[in-house]
């Protein structure tokens, strides 16, 4: 597993997405590979894109990729998709829109289910991103699922988060609710021609009117409009594409990028502990029957959940 | 460990037919597996490279122009030409009689044309891609 690690280090493609493939499947001694490349990270910059279904995210994310490679700099793609609360199976279209790029060796582009992550990334995206830092990409997207309001795991992951709006999505108060709208480094409102556009505008920009910028950094709004008019859309995702880059300086510049990073560590030893304490404590109560016998108990009402934890916990952690 | 079969659906070429693959990727879906749809008129070089960055265990062909003969082999080979001989190339469409033993010959594992129930797709799929390692 490690030697899977040295070959990603040296942007062998084969590696990279058998690496990503093995962190999906939760293969043992991907943790192997992950230590290897662990020391090697944090070079590329993350930009997150996130937004409701449909609003555009696959398409700005193809039209970025141009402006990034444009810049004759290299690019991942992460791009997720929902698995089915049914038959864990899914189906990952994003990479449809992005055919075009599928020659060019300066991207990689990879397709991944949620496969019951509820934040509207994967659990494989974390260490994803690690791998095709090493890989050498320059600049790294992650296109979480179609979100709602809530699922905004992506700013623990992500340098610079993109907001997708679009016009017809409901009224000024959706713009000041908490979630989505609050994690935005730069708003995008796409579809920009159609009705509506301009309220959506003006609704974002007074919902920031309200807001204080600590760090000094007040999100832009950018207008694009539909991707019909090849030669408009490629401009205004170019100026988006500048923005992206304005705000990475601007991290760069006022010590926030440690900030950022602090967020993603968190998150990190936060899935390790799980993985290293937790998992194995459920899958030995699986194993046994326990958890069995522990549900029987609960339908019967002879305990409630938090003294069989209580009980777990005496078991097997040492204190 | 929660091992998945990932499956590309690619169609190679000038075809915009695209009604079977998506009741196959719906269908896919619904059999738990994941499904990597690409949409129409890919080449063939495309389609490896997809094939390879998502590390798939299953390449699925659906063409219904009549350039099977050519299309198809092709993907078999570029694969070959990449090193990549693990990821069996499966075919479907309108395949007249007479060419289905040349596309066996060139390195197709299995080839579906009307007819053809979903179950049989499916159940080909989980007797013979068994997920990989």
């Amino acid at each position: 597993m490690e030697e899977l690690g040295k070959r990603a280090l040296t942007g062998d493609i084969r590696a990279v997405s058998r690496l990503i493939r093995n962190i999906e499947d939760q293969v043992p001694n991907t943790h192997e590979a992950i230590k290897h490349i662990f020391p090697f990270t944090g070079r590329a910059h993350v930009v997150g894109i996130t937004g409701a279904p449909g609003a555009g995210k696959s398409t700005l994310t193809d039209q970025l990729i141009c402006s990034i490679r444009a810049k004759n700099k290299t690019v991942g793609v992460m791009a997720v998709d929902p698995s089915s609360p049914f038959t864990g199976g899914a189906l990952l279209g994003d990479r449809i829109r992005m055919l075009r790029h599928a020659d060019d060796p300066g991207v990689f582009v990879r397709s991944l289910a949620t496969r019951g992550a509820m934040g509207g990334l994967s659990k494989a995206v974390g260490d994803g991103i690690h791998v095709l830092d090493v890989m050498g990409k320059d600049v790294i997207i992650v296109e979480t699922v179609g979100v709602g309001q809530q699922e905004v795991d992506i700013i623990n992951h992500a340098h610079t988060v993109l907001v997708v709006l679009v016009p017809g999505m409901g009224d000024e108060v959706q713009a000041i609710k908490a979630g989505l709208m609050e994690v935005a480094d730069i708003f995008i409102i796409n579809k920009a021609d159609r009705e509506g556009a301009r309220k959506l505008y003006k609704e974002t920009l007074s919902m920031m009117d309200m807001g204080k910028f600590p760090s000094g950094w007040r999100p832009p709004i950018v207008m694009v409009e539909s991707n019909l008019e090849p030669h408009s859309f490629a401009k205004s995702v170019d100026e988006l594409y500048e923005k992206i880059q304005e705000h990475y300086k601007f991290l760069y510049d006022n010590n926030l990028l440690q900030e950022r990073a602090q967020l993603k560590v968190q998150t990190e030893i936060n899935d390790a502990l799980r993985s290293a304490i937790l998992e194995p404590v459920l899958n030995k109560l699986i194993e046994t029957g326990e958890f069995d016998q522990m549900v029987q108990k609960l339908l019967k009402k002879e305990t409630d959940p938090y003294t069989l934890a209580d009980e777990v916990a005496a078991k097997y952690l040492i204190k | 460990m929660a091992k998945k079969i990932r499956i590309l659906l690619a169609k190679p070429g000038l075809d915009g037919h695209d009604r079977g693959a998506k009741v196959l990727a719906r269908c896919f879906r619904d059999a738990g597996f994941e499904v990597i749809y690409t949409g129409c008129h890919n080449t063939p070089e495309q389609i490896v490279n997809a094939a390879i960055q998502e590390d798939v265990d299953m390449v699925g062909l659906s063409c219904l122009s009549g350039a099977h003969t050519y299309l198809y082999p092709e993907v078999v080979q570029q694969l070959k030409d990449r090193g990549v001989t693990d990821i069996p190339v499966v075919g479907g469409g309108i395949i007249p009689d007479r060419d289905m033993q040349p596309l066996y010959d060139a390195g197709l594992k299995a080839i579906f044309t009307p007819g053809a129930t979903l179950d049989s797709i499916v159940e080909w799929i989980n007797t013979n891609i068994a997920a990989k390692e």
